[in-house]
């Protein structure tokens, strides 16, 4: 096992010991609280399956912030772009009546693009004004909220009943049929999480086994020596962004037609790519950590929600959450562990 | 004539009053910066002072501890931060994302606990809101002198609650402190090249344990200064962001009090401007989620017309080991 693998399994544990704590010392029982937490993801085929389905988003918008941080780029905005993607994919699958074989593709890679291209904009405005994507981006994502609003509003697209547009059509969605008598209808099982799963492959393919990843990873190690090796530092931050926002739209494609058929309007951003940043900062920027930590994420998310059954917060899934994160930022702290496991397998301590 | 004068105070007066908040959590985001620690966690240091000042103004029944207090539990955070990234050289962007779940999910936490399971605090009673110290000069001024329109419209701007002053002074007093002081001379001199200042006998760790503690000290007064005196609750979606808004701002501002302040400012102006257009003083109506849109596409077009490169401290973001050169 190697060093960052173990540290992120320390730093779970240790996160789970800190919200056990937290739960004494409020009066609660944590190992019922975990207990009920553990039993309502995995005790019934239904909590597996809304566990994935609530995974799914996470793993392509940690994958988008994970992707921009490889090249040096910190993508806050994938909240926004994750709604573009919500948006052109509702506003495609509600207005277009096709063949689910055209139509389908068309709404994901509509959506997809179009969230690639706001993104690409944050990318733009650095590369070419040299504003700080940090700004762009919290900026675009207020944006994308609201202008999602506005367009949830108009009379050609709102449901009159609820707060939303129309549903998509059956044509654009990805639900999976032959798995509802087994999962339920409630749980709506889609292909989104077999497309997250693909697009994982794809990207650790691309970061590691292209040149265009190459030189992207060139331009986040060290931007003046990828400048003056030859690569075109600010093409790269552009397209590093427009992949960042494609990853993250296709999570709200995805969302679209897999689980929810229609945009809402929001008073405030659901947090998917918020969210995305914990699951890239705890999964290493790796894209395989990444996947497994959407997992543990959604799972903890998910899980959580049950404990509220004995009266516990289920707060208490955010502080073990930011407890493992903070606890990856100081692994420091590991260091004797890691130094006695090194010992154990007798290699050279480092 | 007496409509625009009208409706410029009030476009003012939503400026001060918007940008305040900011103003604490953004300069809270210059201290830690100068020192050369890069704050994400503002957010979650201002959520938990918004928390806090509220839940301790409901328990206390008084403001001035609440607002106080706000700034210490924030600070505790803060300290937090300041020792993942001093003692253990953590990456300081994580450790800030770490303070953004962690601070929200113990402050509603403990709502729940502290309130029959709500993540909404009891309103605070008016009378135990922060006061509006002008509120009394104004009002016997509107008496005396009745539909004089320089006194009302100055009262609009200027009758605003006391955390508007007091982030002026803060503003003044982080200004003098940075530029006009051996403190503030150390700060920014390990900011920029800590070696330098360690080899001439600058104590780089206190001076960060001291920075980004005050960053979390300024971003609870800020979430205070919006739930017990702009709004008088706490509720979850109380700060939705004004946090990463104060760091666009501090960045904005180049990392440097009084442009940071003025950042705040055309923040809370295009704010001001979204309430008024969207208000009963024009003629004509326009989408209320088009106006909200606004103020963050003026932001950007600004940022894309008039601002350079933006320069951080030198040092901003680089942990500081002693023995390492």
């Amino acid at each position: 096992m190697n060093e960052v693998l173990i540290v992120t399994l320390l730093a779970i544990l240790m996160g789970l010991v800190v919200g056990a704590v937290v739960l004494v010392l409020a009066g609660y029982n944590p190992a019922e609280a975990y207990k009920t937490m553990f039993l309502g993801i995995v005790s019934r085929p239904k909590y597996i399956g809304w566990t994935l389905v609530r995974s799914t988003p996470l793993i392509l918008t940690g994958l988008s912030v994970a992707f921009a941080f490889r090249t040096g780029l910190f993508n806050i905005g994938a909240e926004g772009q994750f709604m573009v993607g919500v948006l052109v994919a509702g506003v495609l699958g509600y207005v277009i009546e096709l063949p689910a074989i055209i139509h389908l593709p068309l709404v994901i890679i509509g959506a997809t693009v179009a969230a690639g291209l706001y993104g690409g904009l944050a990318g733009y405005f650095k590369a070419k004004y040299g504003v700080h994507e940090v700004i762009s981006t919290i900026m675009l994502n207020w944006i994308a909220l609201y202008f999602s609003n506005y367009m949830v509003y108009r009379p050609y697209l709102k449901n009159p009943q609820p707060e939303a547009t129309y549903d998509i059509h059956e044509t654009a969605r990805t639900t999976i049929d032959w798995l509802q008598p087994l999962l339920g209808r409630s749980v709506k099982a889609n292909w989104g999480l077999a497309i997250s799963i693909i697009v994982v492959i794809w990207v650790s393919y691309y970061l590691f086994k292209t040149v265009q990843g190459y030189e992207l990873r060139a331009v986040g190690y060290n931007k003046d020596a990828a400048e003056y090796a030859g690569i075109n530092v600010n093409n790269c931050i552009v397209k590093s962004m427009f992949i960042a926002g494609a990853l993250a739209g296709l999570a709200g494609a995805l969302h679209v037609t897999g689980v929810s058929f229609h945009v809402s309007k929001l008073a405030v951003s659901e947090g998917y790519g918020f969210n995305g940043i914990a699951v890239a900062l705890m999964g290493n920027n790796s894209p395989i950590g990444v996947l497994l930590c959407a997992l543990l994420f959604g799972g903890l998310q998910y899980g959580g929600t049950k404990m509220g059954t004995l009266g516990v917060p289920s707060e208490v899934v955010s502080i073990v959450i930011g407890s493992i994160i903070f606890l990856i930022a100081i692994s420091k702290v590991f260091k004797p562990i890691l130094k006695y496991i090194n010992k154990a397998k007798g290699e050279v301590v480092k | 004539m007496s409509d625009f004068v009208r409706a410029f105070a009030f476009i003012l007066g939503t400026t001060l009053m918007y940008a305040t908040p900011l103003i604490y959590t953004a300069i809270g985001g210059v201290y830690s910066e100068n020192s050369g620690v890069i704050n994400i966690g503002l957010e979650g240091m201002m959520y938990v002072g918004a928390f806090a000042g509220a839940a301790i103004a409901v328990v206390t029944g008084n403001s001035w501890i609440a607002f106080l207090g706000a700034g210490v539990v924030s600070g505790l955070f803060g300290l937090l931060h300041a020792v993942a990234c001093i003692k253990f050289n953590a990456n300081q962007t994580v450790s800030g994302i770490a303070i953004n779940f962690l601070a929200p999910g113990i402050a509603l936490f403990v709502s729940r606990r502290m309130f029959n399971g709500a993540t909404m605090t009891p309103s605070v009673p008016l009378e135990l809101k922060l006061p509006r110290p002008l509120n009394g000069m104004f009002n016997s001024l509107m008496e005396t002198y009745p539909d004089n329109l320089l006194i009302e419209s100055l009262s609009t701007i200027f009758n605003q609650y006391i955390t508007v002053y007091i982030a002026f002074a803060v503003v003044f007093g982080t200004w003098y402190l940075l530029y006009k002081t051996r403190l503030g001379l150390r700060i920014r001199a390990v900011g920029e090249h800590p070696k330098a200042a360690d080899t001439v006998g600058v104590n780089v760790y206190r001076i960060r344990y001291l920075c980004v503690s005050a960053s979390g000290f300024l971003s609870g007064l800020g979430g205070a200064a919006l739930s017990i005196a702009i709004v008088s609750n706490f509720r979850p979606g109380l700060i939705s962001g004004q946090g990463y808004i104060a760091l666009a701002a501090m960045i904005f501002g180049k990392w440097k009090p009084r442009t940071t302040m003025l950042a705040c400012f055309l923040f809370g102006a295009t704010k001001g401007l979204q309430f008024f257009l969207g208000g009963p003083m024009v003629g004509f109506e326009i989408s209320a989620d088009l106006l909200a849109m606004m103020p963050y596409m003026i932001t950007i077009v600004v940022l894309l017309g008039f601002v350079g490169k933006a320069v951080a401290p030198a040092a901003s973001g680089k942990p500081y080991e002693m023995d390492v050169r």
